[in-house]
């Protein structure tokens, strides 16, 4: 018996690309080189990964540090950043209450600190740039989804790409300096004069489901659980084929 | 590995259920799928073990819950460094419903895949001799969707993506074929005490 096994069902998100499993190996030491606030509670590490492979937007990478007595502490990251081949690579991290990794980047980090990666990790919610992408966030949840945007603009590609990106408020908009005409802003508690307050709903998915780009959109949702579950849910609702929607759950 | 300036972590814990690398979510559970939680309802549910077996069957929710109830109360670990202590997950022993269909002295592996067309695949030592189960509670509870409800494959000596959520089947194989998440890098056994996270490890 040697064919290769098919499931009756056809698996939802099947991988977009091959990984290096070397890459996904190999601890490598990387250096922070500057770090930006991007709201009260997020921020933006860039690392120096020297030998780092290139990744591609929405990929993930694994992050440990070691204290004095051995002990380590390991988190998966979304990438923030398109790739470039600089050999850098940008982490944007909320400010976890207790948590010991993000902890220590907000209050202990600074340039020239130096810790551990191995990556990139994952090719499920990878975007190579092909298919057109729509694009749905929250909180820090938009952090992968940004590097694809920031492909998009970097590479100049025409396939269509659109952003609904999700925050609590104005100042906790991640990134909100850099958004173009492809992004949306949903509100959920403040919202500057004029913008609607709730929650993402039917009616902001409508008019960009109504696009109907050639070959039909490619889903991304990232956020919380909770976020995820009211995200997918619309889109399926709004008709999104299931086979089409990819999430990356944080938790 | 250097160590990392200012790092101290958190209190250290002697817990030697624990394995490398986890740390304890206490009440959390994170729901990790990567797919749309799908709406199955039990009347829809079915689970089918094929492949190498001289009888191949196919089991109907009813059919299932008939087979001899069995729970598991422990630990699971995800690869994503969660550990979640004292759970209790109620179903029934693989080796039940492999007893019925009798595996054939070639079949060596198992795929396991659900509802949605997620793949995980397994030693067919890893199934067998009480150490997996099809859930369909936990806590007492019936499984939520979220978690793989109604039913869901339980193996908790492994990481927990090689627990299926949604479990529609086992396909037994003379082989190993990587499923899901082993094609896109991680390892394909994914024992935590030996931190068997990605290809390599």
């Amino acid at each position: 018996m040697t064919e290769t096994f098919t499931p009756p069902t056809r698996f939802a998100v099947p991988g977009r690309i091959a990984v290096s499993n070397r890459a996904a190996s190999v601890w490598q030491t990387a250096t922070i080189t500057e770090i930006r606030r991007e709201t009260p509670y997020a921020a933006t590490f860039r690392l120096a990964v020297p030998a780092w492979e290139g990744h591609l937007p929405g990929q993930h990478l694994m992050l440990r540090l070691r204290a004095a007595d051995g002990y380590l502490a390991q988190r998966h990251y979304s990438i923030a950043s398109a790739p470039d081949g600089s050999g850098h690579v940008e982490l944007t991290l909320d400010h976890v209450d207790g948590g010991e990794v993000s902890g220590w980047f907000h209050t202990v980090a600074e340039p020239g600190d130096q810790v551990e990666v191995r990556g990139p990790l994952s090719g499920f919610f990878a975007w190579p740039g092909d298919r057109p992408a729509l694009l749905i966030g929250a909180g820090s949840g938009v952090v992968p989804l940004m590097s694809m945007v920031r492909h998009h603009r970097a590479r100049r590609l025409a396939v269509p790409l659109r952003l609904l990106v999700s925050a609590r408020g104005p100042e906790e908009l991640i990134y909100a300096g850099e958004y173009g005409a492809e992004t949306t802003p949903v509100f959920t508690r403040t919202a500057p004069r004029g913008t609607p307050v709730g929650r993402l709903t039917a009616a902001h998915l409508a008019p960009l489901l109504a696009e109907r780009p050639d070959g039909g959109w490619e889903a991304y949702v990232c956020g919380s659980n909770g976020f995820a579950e009211h995200a997918s849910r619309l889109l399926v609702a709004a008709g999104q084929p299931v086979d089409r929607i990819r999430i990356e759950r944080f938790g | 590995m250097n160590v990392t300036r200012g790092f101290t972590g958190r209190p250290r814990v002697d817990d030697p259920g624990l394995p490398p690398g986890q740390y304890d979510a206490g009440d959390d559970w994170p729901v990790l799928s990567a797919e749309v939680t799908p709406d199955l309802r039990p009347a829809d549910w079915s689970f089918r073990i094929d492949g190498l077996v001289d009888a191949p069957r196919t089991w109907s929710w009813d059919e299932a819950h008939a087979l001899p109830a069995s729970a598991y109360e422990g630990d699971i670990h995800c690869v994503t460094s969660w550990s979640k202590f004292g759970v209790r997950f109620g179903g029934v022993s693989l080796d039940a419903f492999l007893e019925a269909v009798r595996p054939q002295a070639s079949a060596t592996h198992a795929v396991a895949y659900s509802h949605t067309g997620y793949t995980t695949n397994l030693p067919l030592a890893d199934l067998t001799g009480g150490r997996a189960w099809i859930a369909f509670t936990y806590g007492g509870e019936p499984l939520s969707a979220e978690h793989g409800g109604p039913a869901r494959l339980l193996v908790p000596h492994l990481y927990f993506w090689k627990s299926a959520k949604w479990i529609a089947g086992l396909r037994l194989l003379d082989h190993d074929e990587p499923g899901f998440w082993e094609q896109n890098g991680y390892h394909a056994r994914g024992n935590p005490w030996e931190e068997q996270r990605y290809t390599g490890d």
